[in-house]
């Protein structure tokens, strides 16, 4: 605001008046005519400050206007139901590290529901309330996996504000340049910033351009492959993965001769990931001399490379191996991974997977030659090897075929139908218990299928009886909170009262039990509540 | 209008809440979970047993009417955990009926409500008898006494004041908060809280940054305003009087009449200092357009019990205190508080400014008068922000309550006009509830 000075003649000006109160009256004097002999000079002084004080503050106007924002852009998706407006405010609320006591009470972590939350607004399509979007995007700036998803539910008018506030610089990184990527189809646009864009601009375009027309995005590529830097390529080459197809195998094979050994390593790796491609068919060629049926027909003898030649090293394999491992085995497990699976049951008098992970394999060779087809499975998503390497849910797990680690399964499980892995791992609950279940349950479709969710109950039920305590089982029974079906509530109601104690188990475990379901039984209710909301049926 | 049905919104129910651990814990226990037994009357009664760590639950009640809240917790934060997150169960639960279905109120919740029927009926039962002349002429002998003690210090503290301008206010720096303690205490002896209070303040200016010495000469030649003006009372007309003794700290009871009106409440928040917290709420009456201030204290901790969120309207009488300023008391309530989607009418930039400055010809030690902005951009400018003129005939500087504060504003404007209510004065303007541009519900911004 601006005050308009309107000193009159006579009048000490007010820059005078500081000055001399500064000093003190004793030292300077005032303008002759503000002092009327019959005050001293400090109360006339005071008088006279008053006046100007008063006297300002009645004639304060309001100063210039600074150039205006720009606007925000207009989110066209469709409000929040009032209820679901008010839920979100609340998940906001509760924000970590808030005075929070170390032990979990009985009551829902709201802080693990929000990505949930999120997720389900993102499927209805509803646009963010304003006033929440600062709280939306402090969240998401202490939690990385919620950006993506909240801020696509922030929309754009969060990108407006984040540039606003340079703690919210994330939003702009992430999604780069705002809103403003040019549509797919607009090509010239397209051609003007990958020309022009910052590299995370470049990285979202090539994502955007792939999803619309796969040939288009990898021309994009292809137009300044020669003067990218190499970590660049890298990731350029990376975004191929996305709707990768038999068309990209010409780029792809041109790649595996760059001068970066990164980017030939990924374009074989991509290149073997399509089972018709002329690498997947070298990569067969040479796996096939290395696996063989042994004279009786009825096991597998193994014959590991002896070098790795020139050939074999363009097509992305590594020539020495990582410490503690041995050359040859190296280089086996790199060329079963990358030949087609399909080469298998024609070199292997015939059979299914199932038959072939069920052959001897002779010199312990075993491990190796089954982690590679794990491997290649993942790779390939080829459902019906993952399921043959899996075995059964109950065989023990060290005498799983594969002798594989429940990092491995878990990504064999995911190449399976969802409702498969379900019963696959509620089997696998089951036989073993909770205890190693963890990396599998999360890659379960949320939310849990049944048998799954039956055999998890009953697995939390069968450990409370055994007289552990619950937080043995906090992960998984955080992840019960988040992923179980709502509908189970009803069952577990009988679990959340506090059972007499009893002589072998734990002391005061029955009431953290009993705590624990109730915020078991709490979470459910709520996500219950939360996607009625949403659904506007409240 | 039926009082059955009308349920809070979470918001409102979080702005109960006396700190932000409150809040959370509050939060946490806003679902079905832990509750059992919960109900609430047609009255505004909620009530439910909350399990808690012990074996007996937490038998918690409410009368959204006050609000007023019992619970058998130890807890001595007020409301405490229990009654939010029963409210907030309550809010969320709206027309479902499912956590908390409509019901009789056990007894133990009967007994305390009851109760509390009971002492309003006495309240409002009017006084036995006149008070007899002796007691209005000891009373008078009491305030007589009182004023001449203020005048002891209010001639005491013209005298301290004429020696700090005699011996120059760069003195003040160096002996920091000298004038402020001291002086602050004797001004407590003499039974004048508000000269204390500024005294206080005058304090703490010199260590406030570039440009103290301009504001200390203006506290201090306010300050020595309002001791002459005081000194010459008598002479003063009546509402001026009543100002200077209000700003003085002499209380005051409010006696204007009672005004009933449909009070839309415009803002609500808190200052603490180390004793106490300080709630304001701005009020705005629909049909008188008058704009009222009700002003309610906590100790340290505790949140004042009256809570009005913004945004709901109240069916109330108001009546105001003497010297013609904002503050009113809160008399009968005739309906709880109901939401309205109501905004007030606003002025542009220039009106604001004006409004304050014609306030100040009826109380010259205004700091700031309550406006309402219709169509002002929230603008960045370097770290701080204006509010302009949709037109840019003119902006006004943003004093912020808050920082996230600032930013909801920001995220309600996109860039656009929106109607803003704050208090605007001398520093600026300080944005308390923002109204979008195109439509939708109050957003306070503290």
């Amino acid at each position: 605001m601006t005050g308009q000075e309107t000193a009159q003649a006579g009048a000490a000006s007010w820059e005078e008046l500081v000055t001399t109160a500064l000093l003190g009256t004793d030292r300077r004097g005032i303008g002759r005519a503000a002092v009327r002999g019959r005050k001293d000079a400090a109360t006339a002084l005071l008088d006279e400050a008053a006046l100007h004080t008063v006297r300002r503050r009645a004639g304060l106007r309001p100063g210039s206007a600074a150039p205006r924002p720009e606007r925000a852009q207009d989110d066209p998706r469709p409000a929040l139901p009032a209820a679901a407006r008010r839920r979100l405010a609340l998940l906001l609320s509760d924000r970590p590290g808030t005075g929070s006591s170390g032990r979990r009470g009985s009551t829902p972590d709201l802080t693990e529901l929000l990505p949930q939350w999120l997720a389900a607004a993102n499927d209805h399509g509803y646009a963010a309330p304003a006033e929440l979007l600062p709280a939306l995007l402090d969240a998401a700036r202490g939690r990385t996996d919620l950006r993506p998803p909240a801020l696509a539910f922030a929309g754009p008018r969060a990108l407006w504000l984040a540039r606003l506030n340079p703690e919210w610089k994330f939003a702009l990184r992430t999604t780069p340049g705002g809103s403003a990527l040019p549509s797919p189809e607009d090509s010239e646009a397209v051609g003007r910033l990958w020309e022009e864009g910052l590299f995370a601009e470049r990285v979202a375009l090539l994502g955007a351009v792939r999803a619309h027309d796969p040939g288009a995005a990898r021309a994009l590529v292809e137009s300044t492959w020669s003067t990218e830097r190499a970590e660049d390529r890298l990731m350029f080459l990376d975004s191929l993965r996305t709707g990768l197809a038999d068309g990209d195998e010409a780029f792809l094979e041109r790649a595996l001769s760059d001068r970066s050994r990164n980017v030939r390593t990924t374009a074989a790796e991509l290149l073997s990931a399509l089972p018709g491609s002329a690498l997947a068919g070298r990569m067969a060629r040479r796996a096939a001399t290395c696996v063989a049926l042994d004279a009786l027909r009825t096991g597998i003898t193994v014959e590991a490379p002896h070098e790795c030649d020139p050939g074999m090293e363009r097509d992305g394999v590594v020539a020495s191996p990582p410490p503690g491992r041995g050359q040859r085995a190296w280089w086996l497990g790199q060329l079963v991974e990358a030949a087609p699976l399909a080469t298998w049951p024609q070199r292997l008098g015939g059979r299914s997977p199932a038959e072939i992970v069920a052959l001897p394999v002779a010199d312990d060779w075993q491990g190796e030659l089954h982690a590679a087809w794990c491997r290649a499975a993942v790779r390939q998503q080829d459902a019906e090897w993952s399921r043959a390497l899996l075995g059964a849910a109950s065989s023990p797990g060290a005498a799983g075929p594969g002798a594989v680690s429940l990092a491995e399964r878990a990504k064999l499980l995911g190449t399976l139908p969802e409702q498969e892995r379900a019963e696959w791992v509620a089997g696998f609950i089951a036989a073993h218990g909770l205890s190693e279940a963890f990396q599998l349950l999360g890659v379960c479709a949320v939310p849990w299928a049944e048998p799954l969710g039956g055999a998890v109950v009953d697995a939390l039920n069968i450990a409370r009886d055994a007289g552990s305590y619950p937080w043995s089982f906090s992960g998984v029974m955080g992840l019960a909170e988040r992923c179980l079906d709502p509908a189970a509530a009803s069952r577990l109601e009988a679990l959340t009262a506090t059972p007499d104690e009893t002589e072998d188990g734990a002391p005061g475990a029955g009431g953290y039990w009993a705590e624990a379901f109730q915020r078991l039984v709490g979470t459910l209710r709520l996500r219950a509540v939360m996607r009625e909301e949403l659904a506007g049926a409240v | 209008m039926t009082q059955q049905g009308v349920r809070w919104t979470a918001d409102q129910v979080l702005a109960l809440a006396p700190d932000a651990a409150s809040r959370k814990a509050g939060s946490k226990l806003g679902a079905a979970g832990p509750w059992s037994e919960a109900g609430s009357s047609k009255e505004g009664a909620v009530w439910g047993l909350c399990k808690g760590s012990g074996s007996k639950p937490y038998q918690t009640v409410v009368d959204t009417a006050g609000p007023a809240y019992k619970c058998s917790c130890p807890s001595r934060k007020f409301p405490c955990k229990h009654a939010l997150g029963l409210l907030l169960l309550w809010a969320g639960d709206e027309g479902a009926g499912q956590a908390i279905p409509d019901a009789e109120a056990p007894e133990w919740a009967e007994q305390w409500l009851a109760g509390r029927r009971r002492r309003a009926e006495q309240q409002e039962a009017p006084d036995k008898g006149e008070s007899k002349p002796a007691d209005e002429e000891a009373a008078r002998r009491r305030a007589a006494r009182r004023a001449e003690r203020v005048t002891a210090g209010v001639t005491e503290l013209e005298q301290r004041l004429a020696d700090l301008v005699r011996g120059g206010l760069a003195s003040a720096e160096q002996t920091g908060h000298g004038l402020g303690e001291e002086t602050a205490r004797r001004m407590v002896d003499a039974q004048a809280p508000g000269l204390a209070a500024r005294v206080q303040e005058l304090g703490v200016i010199p260590a406030s940054g570039a440009g103290w010495p301009v504001r200390l000469l203006e506290e201090c030649a306010l300050l020595h305003l309002l001791d002459q003006a005081w000194l010459r009372r008598e002479r003063l007309p009546d509402a001026l009087a009543a100002t200077v003794r209000a700003r003085i700290g002499l209380s005051s009871s409010a006696e204007g009449p009672a005004i009933r009106d449909r009070w839309l409440v415009l803002a609500q928040y808190d200052t603490a200092d180390a004793r106490l917290t300080t709630r304001r709420i701005w009020l705005r009456g629909q049909e008188s357009g008058r704009t009222a201030l009700l002003l309610s204290y906590g100790a340290a901790g505790r949140a004042p019990e009256l809570a009005l969120p913004v945004g709901l309207s109240l069916d109330a009488e108001l009546s105001a205190y003497p010297g013609g300023g904002h503050r009113h008391a809160l008399g009968e309530r005739h309906a709880p508080a109901v939401p309205a989607d109501l905004r007030p009418q606003g002025v542009d930039t220039h009106a604001a400014a004006a409004a304050y400055g014609r306030a100040l010809r009826e109380d010259p030690w205004l700091e700031s008068w309550p406006v309402t902005l219709h169509d002002v951009i929230p603008t960045p400018v370097g770290d701080g922000m204006q509010l302009a003129d949709a037109d840019g005939a003119g902006a006004l500087p943003v004093v912020p309550v808050s920082r996230p504060g600032l930013w909801r504003l920001a995220a309600v404007s996109g860039g656009g006009g929106v109607t803003v209510f704050g208090e605007c004065g001398h520093r600026g303007f300080t944005p308390l509830t923002v109204w979008a541009g195109d439509g939708g519900g109050a957003v306070p911004l503290c």
